[in-house]
């Protein structure tokens, strides 16, 4: 990892590139029936940082991710993205807890549905190629998704979501199902993912040590509403044990546990 | 010799059978020697009867089959899609699946004669059945989470149609065709035996007028092929589709 060698030294307003787009919800809340679970979310992400959202399971840190995505509505506010309360949905693709890939569709198809909104053309079969590339997955195009392992699977979803270039890409507990060392080889992944494209990475998590070691900026979720909101101003990539994230990741757990 | 080792059994029972008929143990109107089913198995092909009568039973089994699968299938996608549609026609449906189909011979003589209408309605209304509840079970359980990554990355309906519904549900499907193909043959026999004249149905039923236990057994044996040949053919196109299956690609 030479090359992130680098990026140490870069300044991180530099790494904020263009590709990512701006995020800011103004009052933002979701009820289901008579349970609301967004309580006014205002919230301003900056294009092409890396937020982590954390909380407790119920806190509401999911259904956020959702709006964001577009897979649900808000019940009353304004999500904008760049500025535009509407038709940004293909510039956001989501990742999910499970792979989600279609197990009758070898990876290269499975990689193609990111591509679902475009026309299609032969530039598609490229695109899916470049996309498994980028997560060392070059030369399983044709396998099905049946035989690869579980962290496999997971990297065929990140080139599905990475494949249509999005400019905001939502992580909902992505590694929550990984054993611990595939778990580290793909918060690696992401993290270079991220540095190369320069999306909008908004990453749902429960494990606090997991954002600590990727994000910029931490939001803690209780209750629906952003209980805290925390600048992680460490250089990457950043080593376990590091007594500041350390630090970081104390006063997190404190709040979350109540003490 | 691991793989003779199922085979030891029915041919020890072709032989003992065949010496049994041989030393008169076993009667010829009651069960003819292997071998003279084998002769007149070789009779009705040269005469050409065979296999116009082969003809006649799988055009009738599989028009019957086209006309019960097609509707079942395309009323059991209809409503695993649209549950108005199912409000609407489900419970129907269930109900009138619990008569059996071959009860309504008479009423269906009554309506059709014993033209080919009685049989190939007979075939459907039983064909009709399986299709139906297996499609629409397979519809019903294609995995939610996968229609919500559809949605989510931008597919159309038509592509999660294609893409997600139709093959999520199609390990169901073929476990309604092949369940068909079954109840296909047996109405078919039914119908057959009571009714017809022509098919192999016809065939045992007319030796059976003469005496010639030999044909009859030969037209049980052809009955038996056909249905084992269409389950192959299922089976085949099963593992086909679903090779992505672990399950069965290992078959």
């Amino acid at each position: 990892m030479n090359v992130s060698m680098l990026d140490q030294h870069r300044a991180p307003e530099t790494r904020i590139s263009s590709n990512g787009a701006s995020v800011s919800l103004r009052g933002v809340t979701k009820s289901f029936g008579a349970h609301k679970v967004l309580h006014g979310i205002d919230l301003d992400i900056q294009a092409g940082q890396f937020v982590a959202i954390v909380g407790r399971s119920g806190c509401g840190k999911s259904t956020l991710l959702r709006l964001l995505a577009g897979l649900d509505q808000p019940t009353t506010g304004q999500i904008m993205i760049d500025g535009l309360s509407g038709g940004w949905r293909d510039h956001v693709r989501l990742m999910f807890q499970e792979p989600r890939l279609l197990p009758w569709q070898r990876v290269a198809a499975n990689v193609e549905v990111g591509l679902s909104h475009a026309p299609s053309g032969p530039d598609r079969r490229r695109l899916a190629q470049e996309a498994l590339d980028q997560v060392g997955l070059s030369g399983r195009e044709q396998d099905w998704p049946a035989i690869l392992s579980g962290g496999q699977r997971q990297r065929v979803a990140l080139a599905r979501a990475l494949v249509s270039h999005p400019r905001i890409l939502a992580f909902d507990e992505p590694l929550g199902a990984l054993d611990a060392l595939t778990r580290i080889e793909m918060q690696a992944l992401i993290e270079q993912v991220w540095e190369d494209k320069g999306f909008t990475a908004i990453v749902v998590t429960h494990d606090v040590s997991e954002a600590v070691a990727l994000a910029d900026r931490i939001l803690l979720l209780d209750a629906g509403r952003v209980e805290m909101d925390i600048a992680v101003d460490l250089p990457r990539p950043r080593r376990r044990g590091d007594p500041v994230a350390a630090a970081i990741e104390g006063r997190i757990l404190d709040r979350l546990l109540g003490r | 010799m691991k793989r003779l080792l199922p085979w030891i059994v029915p041919f020890g029972l072709l032989l003992a059978w065949q010496a049994a008929s041989q030393t008169g143990l076993l009667a010829d109107q009651i069960m003819p020697a292997p071998t003279a089913v084998a002769e007149a198995a070789w009779r009705v092909t040269r005469s050409g009867e065979l296999l116009r009568d082969i003809w006649v039973s799988a055009s009738r089994a599989f028009a019957g089959f086209a006309v019960g699968g097609g509707i079942g299938f395309a009323l059991g996608m209809l409503n695993g899609l649209s549950g108005l549609s199912e409000k609407l026609t489900d419970s129907t449906l269930q109900m009138v699946r619990n008569i059996p189909h071959l009860a309504l011979i008479p009423l269906v003589i009554l309506w059709f004669g014993i033209g080919e209408e009685a049989k190939l309605f007979l075939v459907a209304l039983g064909v009709f059945f399986p299709i139906y509840v297996n499609t629409l079970h397979g519809v019903r359980s294609v995995d939610r989470q996968l229609l919500e990554m559809g949605r989510a990355y931008g597919m159309s309906e038509s592509a999660i149609f294609w893409q997600v519904v139709f093959p999520g549900a199609l390990p169901s499907i073929f476990v309604g065709l092949r369940y068909g193909l079954g109840i296909m043959w047996l109405t078919l026999i039914v119908a057959e035996t009571i009714s017809a004249s022509s098919g192999i149905g016809f065939m045992a039923m007319n030796a059976r007028e003469f005496m010639m236990v030999d044909v009859v057994v030969v037209s049980i044996l052809i009955y038996a092929a056909l249905g084992k040949l269409a389950d192959s053919v299922a089976r085949l196109l099963e593992r086909t589709c679903l090779s992505w299956n672990p399950v069965y690609a290992e078959l």
